[in-house]
């Protein structure tokens, strides 16, 4: 998880900051953002909610799959047996409560997932926890309750399947998905 | 949501491959096992050497039982000389029996087992039974052997439930405790977690997630029939029978978290039962009733507290350490198994109720599931070794160990049935 954690605080800036260098696809308005320098890595991978600049909407639907968006990326993940989501990841689900007020037909479903360690039940319960306080956090922030449905896959649907820290990292995880997406 | 075509195969008696089967392999014995002697059973040959050997392996593999060579002796009559023959030979016990045809594709099978060291007949049995029936005889037989010998029903005559994982398939299945005769009861490629025995026999009660989300089915065995009991919008998960199978108790988020529920089985009748901010699930009754005991985080770690059946409040049950999960009653209430997290290990624990003394029975690192033998005296689990799931059996006194596996699967969620009569 840290090394994951790195590799997104020095990737991510410069996903960024080389973003607005790049011209826009002709049928696909690219993603205004902030001019921001790569920061230190031991600056957790706080990412900048788009900023419109002119008339490129940054929460248009085209820019969920645009991977310089922050709305490409639809992951929190979580501590060993916590559902508290952490501060690192607030500027995401921000980014999204945004998307789903700006943009109201938009439905989201929120998969909760629990590494492999321990009762399938209890990571069954950990999975619906994580995934109602990513929905609890979208709320807080404008979206409405039929946008949102939360759901757990428990340990069932893991992503990585060592048995490894790093793999079961990953695995504490809630997705958000969009119509379409699961 | 995507309406994807989902594959649920039900199945009423679908008999697997061989190599689909368990293989039972025993990694830990008994410290005094008792010396007994079975003697090759008389009668046509080929059906009396199956239910020989059947027996033996019963009796061998339980722990309880070193089995002694008896040479040439076959008689359920035997002499003074044979018994002293017996107790040279170190047989506490002796076992002798037969089998007649008595028409087409039917047998009776008789037997007695001797105390040796006495020199007394301990008493024996005859069953008429068909060709199918040759390994159920021989269960019965062990059943008897192992009651008289040990002082406790045996359980050989019992099954178990479990799910196999094989790639994008999982299967649950059914088969004699000795893993033999293994039968899938459901097909699907999304998980199937949590069965657990109605306590006639008759049904599993389970958790699928065919609907892209956990429903809890009950599952009638004989018909291959089975109806939903709880799907409500959320998750419905961790079915639990009441001890006169009228009643389940389920984990339910309908109102929000994991929170406890009771409901008729056929669905019918949704009461609440306990209300917490935090996650309750994993409910099980106690023997008698009275409790249900369950995992709730209220206190800020995952522990084992329990509840009247009707409701109230809720009572704390383990308070060492900081995940202690998935409480099991045994039968006659006087334990429970649980599974507790020791240094960053997942291990199978006995507590005893009325002391609150706490064993680790196990020195593997990732058990789950544990399920107790009709009798209580063994205890079925999960774990995992060398990256595979594998279901264990222990005794109670965590010395008797055995590793059940399937080839090129993963084996999981084990449920021990219970004890017909």
């Amino acid at each position: 998880m840290r090394t994951l954690l790195v590799t997104l605080a020095i990737a991510l800036p410069l996903l960024i900051s080389g973003c607005s260098s790049q011209p826009a696809a002709p049928e696909q308005p690219g993603a205004g953002v902030e001019d921001r320098k790569p920061t230190a890595i031991t600056t957790p991978p706080v990412v900048q909610p788009p900023i419109s600049t002119g008339n490129v909407d940054p929460y248009d639907i085209a820019e969920l799959k645009n991977p310089k968006s922050i709305l490409s990326k639809r992951n929190v993940f979580f501590d060993f047996d916590m559902y508290i989501v952490k501060d690192e990841f607030k500027p995401l689900i921000e980014a999204h409560a945004k998307f789903l007020v700006k943009n109201p037909k938009m439905k989201m479903l929120i998969q909760g997932n629990a590494d492999e360690r321990g009762s399938r039940e209890y990571n069954l319960a950990l999975g619906g926890k994580r995934s109602e306080a990513v929905k609890k956090a979208l709320l807080l922030l404008g979206a409405k309750e039929d946008q949102v449905e939360s759901v757990s896959l428990g340990e069932e649907k893991p992503r990585c399947t060592d048995a490894t820290e790093e793999c079961w990292a990953q695995n504490r995880r809630g997705d958000m998905l969009y119509s379409g997406e699961y | 949501m995507k309406v994807r075509h989902s594959f649920v195969a039900l199945l009423a008696c679908a008999a697997l491959p061989a190599g689909a089967q368990l293989s039972i392999e025993i990694t830990g014995a008994g410290a005094n096992r008792i010396p007994v002697s079975i003697a090759d059973f008389a009668g046509e040959r080929i059906v009396s050497q199956a239910l020989t050997s059947v027996v033996r392996g019963d009796l061998e593999r339980s722990g309880w039982f070193r089995l002694v060579e008896p040479g040439t002796l076959a008689t359920m009559e035997p002499t003074a000389g044979n018994i002293a023959d017996l107790k040279t030979r170190g047989a506490d016990a002796y076992v002798a029996g037969g089998v007649l045809q008595t028409g087409e594709g039917r047998y009776e099978s008789r037997f007695r087992l001797f105390d040796v060291p006495k020199q007394a007949a301990l008493g024996g049995h005859t069953y008429a039974h068909g060709s199918n029936q040759l390994r159920t005889t021989a269960h019965r037989i062990s059943d008897f052997v192992y009651e008289k010998l040990t002082g406790e029903p045996g359980v050989f005559s019992t099954r178990i439930a479990y799910v196999v994982k094989s790639t994008g398939r999982f299967e649950l299945q059914v088969a004699d405790a000795d893993g033999m005769n293994a039968q899938a009861a459901l097909a699907s490629r999304e998980p199937i977690i949590s069965p657990t025995w109605s306590p006639d026999g008759s049904k599993l009660a389970y958790v699928s997630f065919e609907a892209k989300k956990p429903v809890v089915y009950v599952h009638d065995l004989a018909s291959g029939r089975r109806h939903v009991a709880a799907n409500f919008k959320g998750s419905n998960s961790a079915p639990a029978w009441s001890p006169d199978g009228k009643r389940l108790a389920v984990v339910l988020t309908k109102d929000g978290n994991s929170q406890l529920y009771t409901l008729n089985a056929d669905g019918s009748g949704v009461n609440r039962l306990a209300s917490s901010s935090g996650i309750d699930t994993e409910p099980q009754y106690s023997p008698d009733g009275q409790w249900i005991y369950f995992t709730s985080d209220r206190g800020g770690s995952p522990q084992i507290y329990r509840i009247g059946a009707a409701g109230g409040n809720a009572e704390r049950v383990t308070f060492e350490g900081s995940y202690n999960v998935t409480p099991r009653l045994s039968p006659d209430g006087r334990n429970m198994a649980y599974v507790s997290r020791n240094n960053g290990r997942f291990q199978l624990t006995l507590m005893d109720i009325a002391t609150k003394q706490s064993q680790v029975l196990t020195d593997t690192a990732k058990d789950e599931s544990p399920s107790f033998a009709p009798n209580g005296r063994t205890l079925l689990y999960a774990s995992e070794i060398n990256g595979r799931g594998v279901l264990g059996t222990v005794s109670i006194d965590g010395r008797i160990k055995q590793k059940l596996s399937v080839q090129a699967a993963d084996v999981r969620e084990p449920s021990w049935g219970p004890q017909l009569k």
